[in-house]
């Protein structure tokens, strides 16, 4: 099991000012694994998420990806974000860029490929979420949902080894919250190593075989969905879920 | 009716005093485009600058400079700023309009370089973090992403940073420069026309920022069409 651990994240810490966030979090994300991650808001979930890729960086403890310590200071960080793909709730589209070239900026740029390879690949995956008819449009043009597949589209044009979601549904009309949630399950069948922070307990429970219930900053509870939805063991997990089931 | 364009005639055309005014006019134009070009980059430079500045503490000093730098321009009167140029830093230009330029180029690099720091902070922060999550580094993000979006905000506001420039250009007189208004003054003295010079003066600078403020619209709608309304 050792040698397919992606992600090792050592005792992580993160305050803002005075306020402590996450208090020592530890975890090992395997190749394949889909872990969603859970909790009441103010518990920490976006600040982990966000810390894997450092976007925010961490006060304390140590993650490693490939090996490589990330908050190791000598380490090359925009190297490393090329193979973790992130997704936000607010999409984060570029709006000044056609779809298309929100898709294949990045990749022209720093994977030196050329731009018809960049448009090829782009157009392939983007056929495969539904959008091929929306290459030429801008992000503004598009409704949430569409927004959102767009946003998972441009992180996998970079062919990422892990994929981030940071509640990826969340800022979306109830209508469209399922068409997000069946590319994010199609990818998960095709064995992409994802981290979902979620509100979404049915997709967790169905497409995750790992769930995390961070509580105050710190995992309180952590196993497959069917022990944390089935047997939950530790209180605060009890009445999270009784609020949100 | 006659004796109007009689005065016109011998206002503008004995002696090619509008040959004065075509100059001046040339000047005025060259002034301001080379002082234009001049202050965009001065200003990216400092707001870019500003930008890496404050989050580094490493480069604080190079903040300090910038403030030091926009507080004198704002403090100071172009026209001063301009005389200090030709009398005390750069004696040896007779025409002044190498100073002309540099003077107004570096008083608008001081204003571009506010507007455009407030176009940067208006983008998004999620932009950013976009950018840095697919493995862009700040710089190749800031090229990419968040500067063509605050140009595009901010596109009004260098508009009539231009005009302004434009107008403020008619001191240039002050260093021996023929620009427009001192070409009509001139004509102004020599015949003892003091209506006509002036008041088409008056028109060519109208008649200049309208055409400028509409050559903006132009731009700012090819812009807007990527905001899908």
């Amino acid at each position: 099991m050792e040698n397919n651990v992606i992600i090792s994240v050592k005792g992580l810490e993160k305050s803002f000012e005075d306020t402590a966030v996450l208090k020592g979090v530890s975890i090992d994300i395997h190749k394949g694994d889909v872990v969603c991650v859970i909790g009441a808001s103010g518990s920490g979930k976006s600040t982990f998420l966000r810390c894997l890729n450092l976007l925010e960086k961490p006060t304390g403890g140590q993650i490693f990806f490939d090996g490589d310590d990330l908050t190791d200071k000598k380490v090359n960080l925009d190297l490393h974000r090329q193979k973790m793909g992130m997704v936000f709730q607010q999409f984060n589209l570029f709006p000044h860029m056609t779809i298309l070239e929100n898709l294949t900026c990045a990749p022209i740029m720093l994977k030196k490929i050329s731009k018809e390879q960049a448009d090829a690949k782009a157009m392939e995956l983007l056929a495969r979420v539904g959008l091929a008819d929306r290459a030429d449009s801008y992000p503004n043009q598009l409704s949430g949902g569409q927004k959102q597949r767009v946003a998972i589209v441009r992180a996998l044009c970079m062919e990422p080894d892990v994929m981030l979601f940071d509640e990826p549904t969340s800022a979306l009309d109830p209508e469209m919250v399922g068409e997000v949630l069946d590319v994010m399950r199609e990818l998960a069948k095709e064995g992409m190593t994802m981290i979902v922070v979620t509100h979404e307990m049915g997709f967790a429970r169905e497409v995750s075989n790992r769930v995390i219930f961070l509580d105050d900053g710190v995992i309180a509870e952590e196993g497959s969905p069917a022990e944390l939805f089935g047997a939950p063991k530790c209180e605060r997990l009890r009445s999270f879920l009784a609020k949100v089931l | 009716m006659n004796a109007w364009l009689d005065k016109l005639y011998k206002t503008f055309i004995v002696d090619d005093n509008y040959m004065l005014l075509v100059k001046g006019f040339g000047n005025t134009i060259l002034i301001t485009l080379c002082a234009l070009l001049i202050g965009v980059v001065i200003g990216s430079v400092i707001a870019i600058a500003k930008y890496y500045a404050e989050d580094n503490k490493k480069l604080k000093i190079v903040n300090v400079i910038c403030d030091l730098y926009t507080t004198a321009i704002r403090g100071i009167p172009v026209t001063v700023l301009l005389m200090i140029f030709y009398f005390v830093i750069i004696v040896s230009d007779t025409t002044g309009i190498t100073t002309a330029i540099i003077a107004f180029g570096i008083n608008s690099g001081a204003y571009m370089a506010e507007l455009i720091r407030s176009g940067i902070n208006a983008v998004d922060k999620g932009q950013m973090e976009a950018a840095r999550s697919l493995g862009m580094s700040k710089g190749q993000a800031m090229r990419k992403v968040i500067f063509p979006q605050a140009i595009k905000n901010i596109l009004p506001a260098i508009g009539n940073e231009c005009i302004a420039l434009l107008k403020e250009t008619s001191v240039a007189g002050y260093v021996t420069v023929v620009d427009l208004t001192r070409a009509a003054n001139l004509i102004r003295t020599n015949t003892n026309d003091a209506v006509n010079p002036l008041v088409l003066l008056a028109l060519v600078y109208l008649v200049v920022v309208v055409f400028m403020t509409k050559l903006l619209g132009v731009f700012e709608r090819r812009l807007r069409k990527s905001d899908g309304k």
